[in-house]
């Protein structure tokens, strides 16, 4: 009985947390609705490429208050996970290609959430007791090995996966982290994720998604992201949100005349969805709650534009624009925005982002939408970057032992921005870095320095915090989360660490001598800066999924690259010379033991001399007759008989001439 | 042992068989060392005829099996860059930084990631306490001067869908003070590749392309780059001076780009050196590889079919590794090959399945070419900028190509620019399709011909013959100085050993640690002598000549100290025991020391050892007191005098180096200094020859002298 008043009382609480978040819920009057929304977000990015940003959120209802088990929208194949493995939050990622962080921005939403490193990237947390953790985490990553068709479950073995304590994603102990690398993305891992949308990529914007032209793309990371709230744990009963992200980056395909390579600028190739996807939308899916498409301009971007149209002005006074960009002079739209946006500037700076909105509901097959651009004049603009550009790289040579090297560069940051965000004196900028090691580098945490403008710095002055725990042998990777603080003035700051490459065991090496193994990336977080871009909207009611993360605040992340370690590595291609080795020493050890052991000395010294009084051997007996004859002296035969021996050998001699002889008669008449 | 007590006993036992073959071998030592000998020189010399074809190894390179897609597009652009470096060179006000602002300018325009790094030339010392150590970045820099740096521009191309592990990289030097026309073209080939490779989607690997100054040098530009690379300095002087000497550049691009920092990618997996030189003599363009680095060491033999193949094959380019041009002309060497021709020919008609006949031109150019690759991989010093990509374990080859292009003939030089890059498009390629390092091919392996090859199986059978007689004549003269000989132990093995003989044997065996003392001494007095040029440098205003004879009269000085210190061993056990025995005993001591020498030195640099053990193994085994043959009156004595003095002669490094370099350059203008300055550069460049030939091959000779001139 004490079911209804829980429910009531849950019911209240998430009435309380849509009126205070406005999140996705408030739609047709029924809170307990399975929902699902389609966007893209489509950018022009500084070096000539576009970037295309899917969003797909479905979500379903608590357990409780939905139809049992039961769903319209929702996967399925995810509830159930969900259901098993209890798993609070999950994140899957599948990426191809390297986030340019320098020219597609690492300081917005969609770089610090959708930039992903290379290869698959998993990270779970559970609602289950401590001691279930690993096991949950072991199922799990079979489980998805087999909706995603990809070998996730590598992450099995407790030294590919690590549970860390802050470093990484604010946690309460449940989290197990883990990547792999080396895992290739292709199509076959796109269409079990495109299967879990309600119109697979049959309708919808999800029919953009052609695979040739979605796989030539410079960046390619299908992203998966699960957060539930089924469990008792939690407070707040939001049900199962599932977020699927696809961020693509491609090269508009310009045509080749305008190559012209002298100091002017270029103009930006134009480009249309048609042309950068072959195809077009061609309405929306109708299972869809919203399905909008935009275009988002950039500050630096918007800036540019402004100027431009300045000098316009100054030119031509009939364009005056009075919309904002609507008329802009730098580019054309093929089709004109239903709504514009402008980014709420928090931070005082110069310009704001610009969003245009496209709603697709009134598209259709005789009257598809594609979107195109036209530059008309030549912009050059640079993207919003993070504090301090990080690199990771190894330093050192040869099979034994290696530094790694994580360098920080700052970037270009107006000087008002850090001074915005925190204080005038003491002002420190703070990087965390979580970083997970393979138990076969063997990292010396003690050698760790930190330089600081090229000057050696105590690690007491940079490092706050600091967790490290080392690998273990085939049991557990090492992992190291730190909290540093550099003095905001900070140009250049670098990090080393030292390791010992470590022996594998015979049967851990890959089947070939093989390019090396890898050392997954680092995470660098700047917990100081926020990113989040709040969009002045006219009716916050129908707020669009996509938009409400943007407006998320988390903190700036960049990923460093992929290491590739080259191991000292047995040339496996000649296992015959190891046993041709073995077996020889085996029949020479074995040969002289037995020899000595049913050696009687005995015996044989009995037998030799009476041997030796009686007769010589046959080829000593015929050396010193050669011997004899050479030194033209008559040749005294042993005084023994001994024609018994002498006439076996010489039918020995004759049985050889005559093999020999048949030998070359067969060798010269077969040819 | 139980050998000993049945000989007391039973005096016809059988020994074991391995004994007995141990006593075979010793008993016939002089015989079977003169075989050896021979058989080890007639094998080097045969070494041409068993060379094989290159083949290449790894099925993934899969060169040649993609039709090029450099376009006349990319060559065009190219002629473009080439067109405004010669005319930048024209100009007079051009000043250095002005052609890697150019060249950045162009990096930049196809999208490729651009960088600066500047270096300080440094001087090369001779640091006898890190010889063999790795290239170090402390090294101290004393004397920088603002002015004089180089300036690499360096460009990166991500590829689009890899995940940046690995790089390939091009150098191309170029002097940025004077652009000939050969460097220009070097960069628009290197430039028309890269521009290709921004646009195709098939790259796996990040490529680097590396604009080196040579302004003080293409290794040192390349080697310094390399040490930015892998061994960077974060802290101290290098950042110090960096800071002083800024303010030099006003451009933005430049200014941003050398802040920005040293930008890297990956392990690299391969290096292309690529030049372009002017010779006009040439009828055709051809293409000469360089392959050998520091110590010997020699890229993978994969690298270099995919370079031939590709050349010989798809650009019709002729190909070529370096010759001992002077062998080419010799007489006997041509005899030798008509005669090995013959042979081949005869083994044919008795079996035609027997092919081991070469045409005589062939087996001279490779005797050559063998010669030359045993000369440069002796000597220790890398024959270009790849060699620098060797010490951190990259395979690097410099492919030369040597062209006709002359500035006004526009069609030629498009044709020779689409060529060369589609040469280099190719080999860039293969690497790319590679998943694994370089493994599968050989790394030990000596070239005959660019396309033949001869791997570290058949070559170590030429040095094996020559060394395996010296342990044999080792035992044999220690065993004929301890009457230990099988021999006379057979004559006299009736009358029982007394105790007071036991005991004298066990004197007498005891009698070689004197000998090895000696040895020992005159080792470690190499090592001095190894150390003394350190000091001699440091002499200022010396010429090679003087600072040789220096070097030369403080080692004559340091031996004599040594020997006052040491109680002058020579003399020490003359009153005991009798003479004889003491050289015999002497030299089966130093033959045994060159033995570990040689085989130490073959692992080491093979070519070294092969050498080494061709002067110095007759010479070892030949040196016999001059005394004892001059007291004997026969043509047999007499002729082994003159063979040791010749022996003696050649021996002696200085000596056989002038020698050597008469016989191939001819004797004008030869001089003590030539040897001085080979000297200086071996060591300069820390090469381990330099080692052999103060440790092992220098006291050796003193030994053999020593026996030769012994007073019995």
């Amino acid at each position: 009985m004490a079911h209804l008043p829980r429910r009531t009382h849950s019911i209240l609480l998430i009435l309380s947390f849509q009126i205070c978040f406005s999140t996705i819920f408030a739609v047709f009057g029924s809170v307990f609705q399975e929902e699902f929304s389609e966007e893209l977000l489509l950018k022009p990015l500084p070096d000539r490429k576009v970037l295309a940003h899917f969003h797909f959120e479905t979500t379903a209802p608590p357990l409780s208050t939905s139809h049992g088990r039961h769903h319209h929208l929702f996967p399925k194949a995810i509830a159930q996970l969900v259901q098993k493995f209890h798993v609070k939050e999950m994140e899957l990622s599948f990426t191809q290609g390297r986030w340019n962080y320098d020219r597609w921005g690492g300081f917005d939403p969609i770089s610090s959430s959708n930039a992903k490193p290379p290869g698959v990237e998993l990270w779970a947390v559970f609602d289950v007791p401590k001691d279930q953790v690993d096991a949950s985490w072991k199922n799990l990553t079979h489980t998805l090995s087999g909706l995603f068709c990809a070998s996730i479950n590598f992450l099995e073995s407790s030294t590919t996966y690590s549970a860390h304590e802050w470093g990484f994603h604010p946690s309460s102990g449940g989290l197990r982290y883990g990547t792999l690398p080396r895992e290739a993305v292709c199509t076959e891992n796109l269409t079990p994720w495109l299967k879990l949308l309600p119109c697979r990529d049959k309708a919808g914007l999800s029919a953009l998604l052609d695979r040739p032209s979605i796989y030539r793309g410079f960046y390619h990371s299908q992203r998966l992201h699960l957060t539930s709230s089924e469990f008792h744990s939690s407070s707040v009963e939001s049900g199962i949100v599932l977020e699927q992200a696809l961020t693509v980056v491609l090269q508009p395909n310009s045509h080749k005349t305008s190559k012209t390579f002298s100091s002017e600028t270029k103009l930006q190739p134009s480009w249309s969805l048609s042309s950068i996807f072959g195809r077009k939308v061609t309405g929306r899916c109708v299972l869809a709650k919203t399905s909008n498409v935009y275009l988002q301009l950039e500050r630096g971007l918007v800036t540019e534009l402004e100027n431009l149209q300045k000098d316009n002005t100054i030119t031509g006074p009939d364009h005056v624009g009075s919309g904002g960009l609507k008329d802009n002079p730098g580019f054309e739209l093929s089709v004109r925005p239903d709504k514009m946006y402008k980014e709420v500037n928090s931070l005082h700076r110069k310009s704001s982002s610009v969003l245009y909105e496209y709603s697709i509901e009134r598209y259709s097959v005789f009257e598809p939408f594609d979107l195109g651009l036209t530059w008309k004049f030549p912009v050059v603009w640079s993207c919003p970057r993070a504090p301090l550009h990080s690199s990771r790289f190894l330093m050192g040579s040869g099979n034994q032992r290696g530094t790694i090297a994580i360098s920080f560069i700052s970037t270009d940051l107006e000087e008002g921005f850090l001074s915005a965000n925190i204080g005038e004196e003491s002002c420190k900028l703070q990087a965390d870095i979580f970083q997970v090691v393979p138990w076969y580098i063997k990292v010396y945490y003690h050698t760790l320095r930190v330089f600081v403008d090229g000057q050696p710095e105590a690690i007491t002055n940079v490092v706050e915090k600091m967790h490290v725990s080392p690998s273990e042998d085939k049991v557990s990777p090492g992992v190291m989360e730190l909290v540093l603080k550099f003095p905001c003035a900070v140009k250049s700051a670098a990090l080393t660490l030292e390791f010992d490459k470590g022996f594998l065991h015979i049967d851990e090496y890959p089947p070939d001598a093989n390019q090396g193994f890898d050392i997954p990336s680092a995470v660098i977080i700047f917990p100081n800066f926020q990113t989040s871009m709040h969009y002045l909207e006219d009716n916050s009611s129908n707020k669009s999924p996509m938009l409400s993360k943007f407006q998320e605040k988390s903190p700036v992340l960049s990923y460093t690259e992929v290491l590739l370690v080259p191991l000292t590595t047995p040339d496996f291609s000649m296992p015959y010379n190891v046993i041709t080795i073995t077996c020889t020493v085996f029949a020479l050890y074995f040969g002289s033991l037995l020899n000595v052991l049913r050696r009687r000395v005995g015996e044989e010294e009995r037998i030799l001399k009476n041997s030796a009084s009686k007769k010589a051997g046959r080829l000593p007996q015929l050396l010193s007759r050669l011997s004899a004859k050479l030194r033209g002296k008559e040749w005294e035969p042993p005084q023994s008989p001994s024609t018994s021996s002498s006439f076996i050998s010489s039918k020995l001699l004759l049985k050889v001439l005559i093999v020999a002889g048949v030998a070359v008669f067969w060798q010269y008449y077969s040819e | 042992m139980g050998d000993s007590e049945s000989e007391s006993e039973a005096p016809k036992v059988k020994l074991r068989p391995i004994v007995r073959l141990g006593m075979f071998l010793i008993s016939h030592s002089h015989l079977l060392s003169v075989v050896c000998c021979t058989a080890g020189v007639l094998t080097l010399l045969l070494l041409p005829l068993l060379a094989k074809n290159t083949y290449i190894s790894e099925n993934a390179l899969m060169p040649g099996s993609a039709n090029p897609m450099l376009s006349s597009q990319e060559v065009s652009e190219a002629n473009g860059l080439v067109k405004d470096l010669t005319n930048l060179d024209l100009k007079p006000m051009a000043s250095g930084i002005e052609s890697q602002r150019l060249i950045a300018q162009y990096m930049s325009n196809l999208g490729a990631e651009v960088s600066f790094q500047k270096f300080y030339p440094q001087s090369n010392q001779f640091h006898p306490l890190h010889f063999f150590s790795s290239p170090d970045s402390a090294t101290i820099r004393e004397n920088i001067s603002c002015s004089s740096f180089g300036l690499n521009t360096v460009g990166i191309i991500r590829a689009p869908r890899g995940d940046g592990k690995e790089a390939i990289v091009l150098v191309t030097p170029y002097n940025s003070e004077k652009i000939g026309l050969g460097e220009a073209l070097s960069l628009g080939i290197a430039y028309s590749v890269f521009s290709l490779l921004t646009r195709v989607t098939w790259l796996a690997k990040d490529i680097i392309w590396v604009v080196a100054d040579s302004k003080y040098g293409e290794y040192a530009a390349v080697d310094a780059w390399l040490r930015d690379y892998y061994i960077p300095v974060f802290s101290g002087l290098g950042t110090q001076y960096a800071e002083m000497c800024h303010g030099l550049e006003e451009n933005t691009i430049t200014e941003r780009n050398m802040r920005d920092g040293f930008k890297r990618a990956g392990t690299m997996a391969a290096a292309l050196v690529i030049k372009v030189v002017d010779r006009s003599e040439q009828f055709e363009d051809s293409l000469s590889i360089y392959a050998e680095a520091s110590n010997g060491q020699m890229p993978n033999l994969d690298l270099i079919n995919i370079v031939n193949y590709l050349a010989v094959h798809r650009q019709g380019l002729r190909i070529k590794v370096e010759k001992m041009w002077s062998l080419l002309n010799c007489k006997w060497l041509m005899i030798l090959g008509e005669i090995l021709e013959s042979l081949g020919h005869l083994a044919k008609s008795l079996n035609p399945q027997w092919k081991f006949g070469i045409p005589a031109a062939d087996y001279v150019e490779g005797t050559a070419t063998l010669a030359s690759s045993l000369y440069y991989q002796a000597l220790g010093i890398p024959t270009g900028p790849h060699g620098a990509f060797r010490d951190y374990q990259v395979d690097a080859i410099t492919l030369e190509i040597s062209s006709r292009v002359s500035s006004n003939n526009k069609g030629r030089q498009n044709d020779f620019l689409l060529r060369g890059g589609r040469l280099i498009e190719g080999v860039i390629r293969s690497v790319n399709n590679l998943l694994e390092k370089f493994h599968q091919s050989f790394f030990l392996y000596l070239l005959t011909s660019p396309s033949k090859f001869l791997s570290v199986g058949v070559y170590m059978i030429a040095f094996a013959l020559l060394v395996a007689s010296l342990p044999m004549v080792a035992a044999s003269l220690y065993a004929h100085a301890n009457n230990l000989d099988p021999s006379f132990e057979k004559n006299k093995s009736n009358h029982p050993a007394s105790a007071a003989n036991e005991l004298g044997i066990t004197l007498r065996s005891w009698k070689w640690l004197y000998a090895a003392k000696k040895v020992l001494v005159v080792h470690l007095w190499g090592a001095v002598v190894l150390l003394l040029p350190y000091f001699i440098c440091q002499i200022p205003n010396c010429t090679p000549t003087t600072s040789f004879v220096v070097w030369v009269l403080l080692s004559i000085f340091s031996l004599l100290i040594l020997f006052w210190i040491l109680g002058s061993p020579f003399y020490y056990v003359n009153a005991s025991q009798p003479q004889q025995r003491e050289w015999a005993l002497l030299k089966s001591v130093t033959i045994s020391a060159a033995f570990i020498g040689l085989c130490l030195m073959s692992v080491i640099n093979f070519a070294t050892a092969e050498i080494g053990a061709l002067l110095m193994v007759p010479m070892c085994l030949m040196a016999h007191p001059l005394k004892l043959d001059v007291k004997s009156r026969k043509l047999r004595k007499f002729s082994r005098v003159a063979c040791n003095l010749a022996l003696g002669f050649i021996g002696f490094p200085p000596t056989a180096f002038l020698v050597f370099k008469g016989v191939f350059e001819g004797f004008d203008g030869i001089s003590v200094s030539d040897f001085w300055n080979w000297l200086e550069s071996i060591w300069a460049w820390s090469s381990a020859t330099y080692l052999y030939i103060g440790m092992i091959h220098l006291p050796c000779w003193i030994l053999c002298i020593h026996v030769i001139l012994h007073p019995c």
